[in-house]
C-alpha cells in the first residue's frame, strides 16, 4: 500500500524543452534529416527573396511620371520601375471610363465598401468579442459622409437612402403600418410589387419629364427600397442589409454606371474597363450564378424525368468543356443564333457566358450541400404541411448552403480568376489594359511590373475572400446558433 | 356530422393531381427549352446562309495554308485543316501529359511538406500554396512567357546549367537521346529486365506467404531494370548517345529545344495545379485519423510501413478524386495556351482554322466534343475507382 | 510502495511535459510479470498519457522506463523490439477500415514477425476464435458492432503474441451490453496469465482481476492499494470523492436499466 499525502508542484520543463532553443530543437532541428531540411529552406529563402526584394522595394522607382525617371543613362534599370503603373493607374482601375464620370464608380464603390463593410465588420467582431455591433455603424456614417463631401447632394442622398435604410427600416416596420397584411404572404408579395413598382414608375415619370438621370436612378431605388421596406417587418437590420446588397445595389448601380439621362451621360459599356469591369463581371457573375445554379442542383434531383434530364445534361456538358470555349461560344455564336439586326453587346455576351458557365459548377457544389442533410429533415418538413418549395427555401437550403460555404467561396474564387479570360474576347479587363499598356512604344520593357501588379491585386482580393470565408464557416458551425 | 368545407374537397382534379401536374410542368419546361434551341437553329442556319458560309464538314479536307510552329506529325502549309485538327489535338494532349506529371508529383512534394514537423519548411510550403492558388492562371501564363522567357538573352548569351541545359528567348534546349542502329539490343533487354523484375517480385511474394522470409523484391528488380539495360548497352558498343545542345553560329545545334510557348504553358500550368494538388494531398493524409498511426506503431509497425499500409491506402481514397478532376481542370485549362500562341486545339482549330473558315457552329463543336470525350474518360475512371475502393460501412 | 519479484515494467521518477505543462510528475510503477494492475483517476489526470509512454507513443523527457529487461529510448531497434512486446488496446479501436477483419489481425504477424501467410491466418483464426467471432473475418471493420470491433482489436494484439497488454479505456465507447462481451474475454485474458495494465472505471472487472489498483490525479499517483482496501476504504481525500461520484454515477444506472 502506498498513499501520497502531499502533492507535488508543478515544475517547468527542462531548459532544452522550453524556450527558443527548446521550440528551435523541436520544430527545425530535431533529427539530421529536419536540420537538412531547414538548411535547404534557408537556402532556398536566402536565393530568392533578397533578389526580389530589391528589385521589388530598394532599388525599385516610385518618383517622377515619364520613363526616364526610371532608367539610369546607360543600360537598364536595376529596379522595378512603379512608374509605370502609377501613370496608368486610372486606366487599370476604371478603364476608358471618362475621367469626368468617374465619380459614379466612386460611389458605387463607397456604397459597397460601407455595406459591405459593415457586414464584414459585424462579422468580425463579433466573432472576436462576441458584440460590438454600435461600432459598425460608423461605416453607413463615414460612407454618407464621404459621398457627400466628394460629389454633392444628390449623391449623397442616394447613400444615405441607402445606407441608413436598413436600420430605419428594422425599427420601424413599415410592412404592418402599411398593409396589415402579414397573414397573407402571397398576396402580401403582389401588394409589395405592385405598390413598388407603381410608386418607382410615378417617380421615374416626373423625374424622366425633368430630364433628370441621377434622380431616375434615385427612383428605381426608392421602388426597390419600397419593396423590401413592405417586407422587412420582423427582420433584422443585417439580413435587411443584406437583402438590399442583393436586390437595390444592383439596381443603383445599373443606373448609376451605365447612365443615359441627362444630366448622367450614358458610358457605352466598351469603355468598361480595368479592375472595375473585373469586379463587375465576378458580382453580376455571382449574383447570377448562385440563384442559377440552385434551380439547376434542384432540377437535377427533382423526381421528373424531363427536368433532371435537362439539369444533368447541361451541367455535365458545361464542366466537360473550358470556359475558354464557353466564351467563344458566347462571342462567335450568341449573335449568330439572333434574328439579323438583334445586337448583343460584348460585354453581355461575355457574362451571359460566365453566368452560365459557373451556374454548372455552382450546382455540383449546392447539390453536395443538399446531400448531406439527413432524409428526416425533408420529412419533417413535410409532415409540418410544407409544400415543396417551401421546404425547400424554409427548411433545406437554408441549411445546406450553409454547409456549403467553403465549396461556394471556391467556386467564386474561381470565377473571380477566370473574370481575366475576357481579355481573350477581347474586352478591356486588367489585363486587357496591361496588354496595351505594355504595347506603348514609349514604355517597352516593364513586363515584370505590369504582371506582377496585376497578381498582387488579384492576390490580395482573393486570399482576403478565402480568409473571410474561413471565418464565415466557423461562425456558422452547426450547433453555434 | 360533415364539414361543408371538407366536403367540397375533390376526389380528384388536374390541378391538385401530383401526376398530372408533373406532367404539365415537364411538358412546359421541354416545349420552352426546345422553343429556344429551335429559334437559335433557325437563325443561325438564316445567318450562315445570308454571310454565304457553306455548312458541313467539307472543310476538313481544304487546304490549311498556314503554319504551325510546333507539331507532333508532319504539317506544312499544304496540309489539310483536317491535318491541323490533328496536331492540335497532339498539342493540346501533350502538354496536358507533360504538366499533369510534373503537377502531380510537385504537388505530393508540397502537399507533404506542408505537413512535415519542420515549421521553417511546412511555411515555405503553405506560403507557396497560397500565392500559387490565389493569382490567376492566365496571369501566371503571361507571367512565364512575357514577363520571364521573352526578355531572355538570346542563344549566344543563354543562361546554361553545366553546359547541357539551355535557356534562352529560342527556349529550353536540353539534351535529348539519339537511336542508333543496334539500339534494339537495349530495348529487349530493358522489356526481359521489366519481365524479370515482375517475376522476381512474384517469386517474393510467394516465397513470404509460404515461409515468412522476406527478400527486397522492389529494390532488385529496380536495380534490374537499371542494370540489365546498362550492360546491354556496353555490349552493343553504346548505340544510344546523348544529342547534347552545342552553339552553332546563331543558334543551337542538336538536343532538344523545347520553345518557350512550350516552357512556359507547362511551367504555368504545372505550377499552378501543383497548388492545388498539395491542397488535396494534405487534406487527404490529415482526414487519416491519428488513432490509425498509433494503432500501426502499437503493433510494431515502423514509420515506413505503417506509411504504406496503413496511411497511403486510407489517404489514396480520398486524394484521388479531388486528383483526377484537378488533372481534369488541367486539361480544360491547357486552352489558355491561345493567350501565348502555343498552337493547341483550341489554338490553331477554334481559333485560326474558325477564323479563315467562318464555320463557327461545326469547330466549336467539335472542340467542345474533344474536351467532352476527354472529361468522360476520366470521369468514368473516377466512377470505377470509387466503385472498387467504397469502403464497406454498416 | 510495492515491488514485484519479477518486474516486466519499471517506471522510475518519470516526468513529461506538454509544452508547459507538467502532465506526469515523478511517476514510480514497478509492474511484475503476469501481474494485473488497474489504473483509475479524473479525467485529465495523465492515465492515458502514462500508459502511451510504456510503448513509446509518447516520448518522456526525464526519468526511465524499461520494459523487459530494455530502456526505452530514442533508438528505433529499442522501440521496435519493446513495441513487439506489448500489444495496446484503444477506447476508439483503431482497426484499419481499409482491411478486413483477418487482414487486420495478419498485418503485423506478417510484416513485423514476418510469419508466413498460412501461418499466419491459422493463428488470427484461433484468436478469432478465442475472442468468439471467427465467423466475421472476411467483413471490414465498418461492418461490426463496437463490441464486435474491440474485441477484433484484441485478437489482433492476441496475434503478436506479446507479453503485455496495456488497455486505455477499451469499453468506454461503449453500450452496456457490449461492455460485457468484451469484459468478459479480458477476464478471460487475465486467467491465462497476461500481464496487463488496465486503464478502466469498471469496478466490477477492477476487483474481480487485478492484483493492485493505481490511483492518478494531476499527473501524479496519489495511492496505490489492493482493490478490496482501495474500494472500501480509500486512504486519500481525492480518492474517496472520486469513488463517490463514479458510485452514484455507477447506482444510477444501475436503478435506469435493472438487470
Ligand atoms: N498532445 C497533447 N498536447 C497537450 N496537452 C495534452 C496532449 N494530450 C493530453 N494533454 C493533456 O494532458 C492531460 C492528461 O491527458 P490524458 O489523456 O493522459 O488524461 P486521461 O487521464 O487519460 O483522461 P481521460 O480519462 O479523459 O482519458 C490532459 O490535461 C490533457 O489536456
Ligand atoms: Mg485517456
Amino acid at each position: 500500500m502506498y498513499v501520497k499525502r502531499e502533492r507535488s508542484p508543478s515544475l517547468p520543463p527542462p531548459r532544452s524543452e522550453a524556450g527558443v532553443v527548446g521550440w528551435l530543437r523541436a520544430n527545425l532541428f530535431s533529427s539530421w534529416p529536419n536540420a537538412l531540411m531547414t538548411l535547404a529552406g534557408l537556402a532556398l529563402l536566402l536565393y530568392s527573396l533578397p533578389p526580389f526584394l530589391k528589385w521589388a522595394v530598394i532599388d525599385a522607382n516610385w518618383l517622377g511620371d515619364s520613363r526616364e525617371g526610371c532608367l539610369p543613362p546607360l543600360g537598364d534599370a536595376a529596379g522595378a520601375c512603379w512608374v509605370f503603373i502609377k501613370v496608368r493607374l486610372g486606366l487599370l482601375m476604371y478603364g476608358f471610363y471618362p475621367e469626368a464620370e468617374r465619380w459614379r464608380i466612386d460611389l458605387a464603390g463607397i456604397l459597397l465598401a460601407a455595406a459591405g463593410g459593415q457586414l464584414v465588420a459585424g462579422s468580425l467582431l463579433r466573432a472576436a468579442t462576441g458584440r460590438g455591433r454600435r461600432l459598425t455603424g460608423l461605416f453607413p456614417l463615414a460612407g454618407v459622409l464621404l459621398s457627400l463631401a466628394l460629389f454633392g447632394i444628390l449623391p449623397g442622398l442616394v447613400a444615405c437612402a441607402y445606407l441608413a435604410a436598413p436600420d430605419i427600416l428594422a425599427r420601424a416596420r413599415p410592412g404592418r403600418l402599411l398593409l396589415g397584411l402579414a397573414h397573407r404572404p402571397q398576396l402580401h408579395l403582389a401588394a409589395r410589387l405592385g405598390l413598388a413598382a407603381g410608386a418607382g414608375a410615378a417617380l421615374a415619370l416626373g423625374f424622366g419629364a425633368a430630364g433628370q438621370g441621377l434622380a431616375v436612378a434615385l427612383s428605381l431605388l426608392a421602388a426597390s427600397l419600397i419593396f423590401i421596406a413592405l417586407g422587412a417587418y420582423g427582420q433584422s437590420a443585417a439580413s435587411v442589409r443584406f437583402s438590399l446588397l442583393l436586390g437595390v445595389y444592383p439596381v443603383i448601380c445599373y443606373a448609376l454606371l451605365l447612365g443615359g439621362g441627362l444630366d448622367l451621360p450614358l458610358v457605352d459599356t466598351d469603355n468598361w474597363g480595368g479592375l472595375f469591369l473585373t469586379l463587375v463581371i465576378a458580382g453580376v457573375g455571382i449574383a447570377t450564378s448562385l440563384p442559377v445554379g440552385i434551380l439547376l442542383a434542384l432540377g437535377r434531383r427533382s423526381r421528373m424525368p424531363v427536368i433532371k434530364a435537362l439539369s444533368v445534361s447541361f451541367i455535365e456538358f458545361i464542366r466537360g468543356v473550358p470556359l475558354i470555349s464557353v466564351l467563344f461560344m458566347a462571342s462567335v455564336m450568341l449573335p449568330l443564333t439572333l434574328p439579323a439586326g438583334m445586337h448583343v453587346n460584348k460585354l453581355l455576351r461575355a457574362l451571359v457566358g460566365v453566368s452560365l458557365f459557373y451556374s454548372a459548377y455552382m450546382a455540383e457544389v449546392v447539390r453536395g450541400g443538399l446531400q448531406a442533410i439527413p432524409r428526416g429533415q425533408y420529412e419533417a418538413a413535410e409532415a409540418l404541411g410544407l409544400r415543396y418549395w417551401r421546404v425547400m427555401r424554409l427548411v433545406i437550403l437554408p441549411q445546406a448552403l450553409r454547409l456549403v460555404i467553403p465549396g461556394i467561396t471556391n467556386t467564386f474564387l474561381g470565377l473571380l480568376k477566370d473574370t481575366t479570360l475576357v481579355a481573350v474576347i477581347n474586352l478591356m479587363d486588367i489585363l486587357g489594359i496591361l496588354k496595351s499598356a505594355l504595347a506603348d512604344t514609349r514604355w517597352l520593357g516593364f513586363t515584370k511590373e505590369a504582371y506582377v501588379f496585376a497578381g498582387v491585386v488579384f492576390w490580395v482580393i482573393c486570399f482576403g475572400l478565402s480568409r473571410y470565408s474561413m471565418l464565415l464557416e466557423k461562425r456558422l458551425k452547426p450547433g453555434r446558433n | 356530422m360533415t364539414d361543408p368545407a371538407r366536403a367540397r374537397l375533390p376526389q380528384r382534379s388536374l390541378l391538385t393531381d401530383p401526376v398530372v401536374r408533373a406532367v404539365i410542368i415537364q411538358i412546359a419546361v421541354f416545349a420552352l427549352v426546345a422553343g429556344v434551341l429551335a429559334f437559335a437553329a433557325v437563325n443561325t442556319a438564316e445567318n450562315l446562309k445570308r454571310a454565304g458560309i457553306a455548312s458541313g464538314f467539307g472543310f476538313f479536307n481544304q487546304v490549311a495554308g498556314f503554319d504551325v510552329s510546333q507539331s507532333l506529325v508532319e504539317y506544312s502549309r499544304a496540309s489539310t485543316y483536317g491535318r491541323v485538327f490533328l496536331v492540335g489535338l497532339l498539342n493540346t494532349l501533350l502538354v496536358s501529359s507533360v504538366s499533369i506529371v510534373v503537377a502531380t508529383v510537385l504537388g505530393f512534394a508540397v502537399g507533404l511538406l506542408r505537413l512535415s514537423g519542420n515549421w521553417l519548411v511546412s511555411r515555405m510550403a503553405a506560403v507557396y500554396v497560397e500565392i500559387l492558388r490565389n493569382v490567376p492562371l492566365l496571369l501566371q501564363i503571361l507571367f512565364w512567357y512575357i514577363a520571364i522567357l521573352n526578355p531572355l538573352p538570346g542563344p549566344r548569351q543563354a543562361m546554361s546549367l553545366f553546359d547541357t541545359i539551355f535557356l534562352c528567348n529560342r527556349g529550353l534546349i536540353i539534351p535529348w537521346p539519339v537511336f542508333l542502329p543496334g539500339s534494339w539490343l537495349v530495348l529487349v533487354a530493358f522489356l526481359l529486365a521489366l519481365a524479370g523484375g515482375a517475376g522476381l517480385v512474384l517469386w517474393a511474394r510467394r516465397r513470404q506467404r509460404l515461409t515468412g522470409k522476406r527478400f527486397p523484391a522492389y529494390v532488385s528488380s529496380l536495380g534490374l531494370i537499371i542494370l540489365l539495360p546498362l550492360v546491354a548497352l556496353a555490349a552493343a558498343g553504346f548505340p544510344i548517345r546523348w544529342d547534347l545542345p552545342e552553339l552553332s553560329g546563331f543558334n543551337f545545334a542538336g538536343g532538344l529545344t523545347l520553345q518557350p510557348e512550350f516552357t512556359a504553358l507547362v511551367l504555368a500550368l504545372s505550377l499552378y495545379t501543383a497548388a492545388f494538388i498539395a491542397e488535396n494531398v494534405r487534406a487527404g493524409i490529415e482526414a487519416v485519423d491519428k488513432g490509425q498511426i498509433e494503432a500501426a506503431h502499437s503493433l510494431g509497425l515502423r514509420p515506413a510501413p505503417t506509411m504504406r499500409l496503413v496511411v497511403v491506402p486510407q489517404a489514396l481514397r480520398v486524394i484521388i478524386p479531388p486528383l483526377t478532376s484537378q488533372h481534369l481542370t488541367l486539361v480544360k485549362n491547357s486552352s489558355l495556351a491561345v493567350v501565348i500562341g502555343y498552337p493547341d486545339l483550341v489554338s490553331v482549330f477554334a481559333g485560326t482554322t474558325l477564323n479563315q473558315t467562318g464555320q463557327a457552329v461545326e469547330i466549336i463543336a467539335i472542340t467542345m466534343l474533344v474536351y467532352l470525350t476527354i472529361s468522360l474518360a476520366i470521369s468514368l475512371f473516377m466512377n470505377w475507382y470509387n466503385a472498387r475502393v467504397a469502403i464497406l460501412e454498416r | 510502495m510495492a515491488i514485484p519479484d519479477d518486474p516486466i515494467i519499471r517506471i522510475r521518477h518519470v516526468n513529461k511535459w506538454y509544452g508547459q505543462f507538467h502532465v506526469l510528475k515523478d511517476i514510480n510503477l514497478t509492474v511484475g510479470r503476469g501481474e494485473r494492475v488497474v489504473i483509475c483517476g479524473p479525467s485529465g489526470s495523465g492515465k492515458s498519457t502514462l500508459i502511451r509512454c510504456v510503448n513509446r507513443l509518447e516520448t518522456h523527457q526525464k526519468g526511465t522506463i524499461s520494459v523487459d529487461g530494455i530502456e526505452l529510448t530514442d533508438d528505433l531497434k529499442r522501440i521496435d523490439r519493446v513495441r513487439r512486446e506489448v500489444g495496446m488496446l484503444f477506447q476508439n479501436f483503431n482497426l484499419f477500415p481499409h482491411l478486413t477483419v483477418m487482414e487486420n489481425c495478419i498485418l503485423a504477424p506478417v510484416w513485423v514477425r514476418r510469419m508466413p501467410l498460412l501461418e499466419a491466418r491459422e493463428l488470427a483464426m484461433q484468436y478469432l476464435t478465442r475472442v468468439r467471432i471467427p465467423d466475421q473475418a472476411d467483413k471490414y471493420p465498418g461492418q461490426l458492432s463496437g463490441g464486435q470491433q474491440q474485441r477484433v482489436a484484441i485478437a489482433r494484439c492476441l496475434c503478436m503474441s506479446p507479453k503485455i497488454m496495456l488497455f486505455d479505456e477499451p469499453t468506454s465507447a461503449l453500450d452496456p451490453e457490449m461492455i460485457k462481451e468484451v469484459l468478459d474475454v479480458m477476464v478471460d485474458l487475465a486467467g491465462s496469465g497476461m500481464t496487463m495494465v488496465c486503464v478502466t472505471h469498471e469496478m466490477g472487472f477492477a476487483r474481480e482481476v487485478a492484483d493492485r489498483v493505481i490511483f492518478m490525479d494531476g499527473g501524479e499517483i496519489l495511492e496505490e492499494n489492493t482493490p478490496e482496501a482501495f474500494f472500501s476504504a480509500p486512504q486519500s481525500e481525492r480518492a474517496r470523492l472520486f469513488l463517490g461520484q463514479i458510485l452514484s454515477h455507477a447506482q444510477m444506472g444501475a436503478r435506469t436499466n435493472p438487470d
